[in-house]
């Protein structure tokens, strides 16, 4: 098994007062060990909802798992003990990168103690001894003081290695000190610090300038390479998923439709979707392309490929069943029936 | 087009906000637009770009008459408009219209979508019943809407529809400048793709102005014919868009350029260079406000700060280009 994460035939409904919405449909996706996937799609296609459900964060109101599997270097994350999984996998093995550098750190705290609230749990120097005695209700639990410092050392240097300046002053600075920039840059860091395999990044570049948005992506990009650590880089932006990523999967209504490597992605997308997705994007001197009609109803969607009604291509077989991933070139992937460019 | 007169001319405009500590004294100011000097013509779209906090909505909103000015002066259609009373500036009010980020939010959810439409008419004109009926229609159509959404609830619509229904309450009056705020930011490429054609139709049909502000370069790109770039509360780069965005004169022009993910060419994140975040607008260097990261700045760049000056065939502020 070379893959680091494989998410198989995934589905997530959440109930609404007009049934079950399926947000998820049947989703499959591989990430290999140093690999930056970027997961591209329009809002609503569910693309927050599969990181959040890696991480096992779906909201607790609604969110069920129907069916799949979630397996994390050969272990099923759905089927083991959630106490074993909040220990050893989320915000340790899987970090999480939000998209908002504003609401993501509580304005009463310095960042330096926000760092060290979750370096107490989640360090890479925690042993399993010490996370294994249940003699104390967390709270009460210490924070071993060599632990504590080599912890706090080993901050400032993330913090060096993000270009935050300063960074022994910086962690005694609240939140609001510093810009939106800098706040994303102290986010990286905090999901670096634990020694991560994987990161997912939820958009944490969409509320960034552009020039701040360029200086953050070559600085995750150069960090998780040196690293060795996988990223899913979920994003709305086809620019910022050419940047940064070394394959994409786009994500339609619930559904993934298609995976290639980025340039293949880019020079020869094989489903319809794609291409009228890349076309969309405005080129100067020539005429707008939308794709006509609206995102459907993820309580009644319509049946097989979710994209049909839209569709130029689409005939009874796509109304039919959901098409089966069939392979283009290597890596290259698409979930079509009628795939462009093929002839 | 520059033989017949500016729609809107704006000359060394300036607009101050006071910072005032916690007895109300004040201590500061943010000088957010300060000498801005820029003219639109009747019929093309103004691009004006900058990256957030530079002033460029400070700037269309001192045009609509949101905010006072501080200094300079606004003229549309040859008349000072700055500094009007308030019943006159309503009078003004009617050719000028605002478009915010989501036109649709702007719908008042209790009222029908034919009583949003009729309110701009019933109180800006003396219009008839009839005649009112006859131009909502009319604007129904022309932001592709079908009559029966007349009698919707704004929630019975999809965000899409109550997109187009909030641009149709701003054209009901027949504006002639319509000054669009980041009308396409948070959208996802497809419904952008189909809110730009929209904008371009009603342009031709309308016979519409646009002051179109955005932070997206590659939106602006496609839509507008001249483009202003702004930095920290002055333009720095004025020109037609198709020789600004091939030869930009501007350091900063060029480093906003080029940290443009462009699908296809090299990766911006390998070569890009600008380092650090706009200064603060309460502490703004002196001389050219750019040069504390530009990368070819000067000792002249610190102690004299440039004018608007004709370079080849568009407007630059730098010592060195």
């Amino acid at each position: 098994m070379s893959e680091l994460l494989a998410v198989d035939n995934l589905t997530v409904e959440f109930p609404t007062d007009r049934g079950a919405a399926q947000v998820l449909d049947r989703i499959s996706l591989e990430i290999a060990p140093g690999e930056v996937v970027g997961l591209v799609g329009e809002s609503g296609c569910g693309k927050t909802t599969l990181a959040r459900a890696i991480l096992g964060v779906l909201p607790r109101s609604g969110g069920r798992i129907t069916s799949g599997q979630i397996r994390f270097k050969g272990r099923d994350l759905l089927a083991e003990d959630p106490r074993l999984v909040n220990d050893e996998i989320r915000g340790r093995a899987i970090t999480f990168i939000p998209q908002d550098p504003w609401s993501s750190w509580s304005p009463l705290f310095t960042v330096g103690a926000q760092v060290m609230d979750v370096m107490k749990w989640k360090s890479p120097r925690r042993t399993r001894a010490g996370r294994l005695t249940r003699r104390w209700p967390a709270l009460l639990r210490g924070y071993p003081r060599a632990r504590r410092r080599a912890d706090w050392q080993a901050t400032i240097d993330v913090l060096r290695a993000v270009h935050v300046p300063e960074p022994e002053r910086a962690l005694r600075r609240l939140p609001h000190e510093f810009s939106g920039g800098q706040r994303q840059r102290l986010l990286i860091a905090l999901a670096l610090l634990p020694g991560p395999d994987l990161i997912i990044a939820d958009e944490p570049t969409t509320a960034l300038d552009v020039t701040i948005q360029a200086q953050i992506l070559r600085l995750l990009r150069s960090l998780v390479k040196e690293r060795g650590v996988s990223v899913l880089f979920t994003t709305h932006d086809l620019g910022t998923a050419y940047e940064i990523c070394d394959r994409v999967v786009v994500m339609y209504a619930g559904q993934e439709m298609e995976s290639a490597p980025t340039a293949a992605f880019f020079e020869r997308p094989a489903h319809p979707y794609t291409r009228r997705l890349i076309e969309s994007l405005p080129t100067p001197g020539e005429e707008i392309r939308d794709i006509p009609g609206e995102v459907p109803s993820l309580i009644d969607p319509p049946p097989g490929c979710r994209f049909h009604p839209r569709c130029d291509y689409a005939t009874a077989e796509c109304r039919a069943a959901r098409p089966a991933a069939r392979i283009v070139d290597g890596p290259h992937r698409v979930r079509c029936v009628h795939p462009v460019g093929k002839a | 087009m520059s033989a017949t007169a500016p729609l809107l001319e704006i000359e060394a405009l300036t607009r101050h906000f006071p910072v005032r500590d916690a007895f109300g004294r004040r201590t500061d100011w943010v000088r957010a637009v300060d000498g801005v000097t820029l003219a639109v013509w009747p019929g093309e779209t103004v691009g004006l770009v900058g990256e957030s906090g530079c002033g460029k909505s400070t700037l269309g909103k001192t045009v609509m008459g949101i905010h006072a000015p501080t200094s300079g002066a606004i003229r549309f259609d040859g008349r000072e408009i700055g500094r009007l009373p308030a019943r006159e500036r309503r009078k003004v009010a009617r050719d000028l219209q605002y478009v915010y980020q989501d036109p649709g939010a702007s719908l008042d959810p209790r009222w029908k979508i034919g009583r949003s439409l009729h309110e701009p008419l019933v109180i800006h004109t003396a219009l008839s019943r009839h005649e009112r009926d006859r131009r909502v229609e009319e604007i129904l159509r022309a932001v592709g809407l079908p009559d029966a959404h007349l009698d919707l609830y704004p929630h019975e619509l999809s965000g899409g529809q109550q997109r187009r229904v909030g641009l149709g309450r701003i054209l009901m009056l027949a504006p002639r400048l319509v000054i669009l705020d980041e009308p396409t930011s948070g959208l996802d490429v497809s419904v952008q793709a189909s809110v730009l054609k929209l904008f371009r139709r009603l342009q031709a049909t309308f016979a519409l102005t646009y002051l179109f502000i955005s932070h997206d370069l590659a939106v602006v790109r496609a839509m507008c014919r001249r483009v202003a770039v702004m930095y920290l509360g002055v333009l720095v780069e004025v020109g037609d868009a198709t020789s600004l965005f091939a030869a930009p004169r501007h350091p900063y022009t060029r480093s906003l350029l080029a940290a443009v993910p462009r699908i296809g060419g090299p990766r911006v994140t390998r070569d890009f260079s600008l380092e650090g975040e706009p200064p603060n607008p309460r502490d703004i260097p002196t001389g050219c406000r750019f040069r504390t990261r530009c990368p070819i700045a000067e000792a002249r760049c610190a102690s004299e700060a440039p004018a608007l000056r004709l370079v080849e065939d568009h407007l630059v502020a730098c010592h060195l280009a």
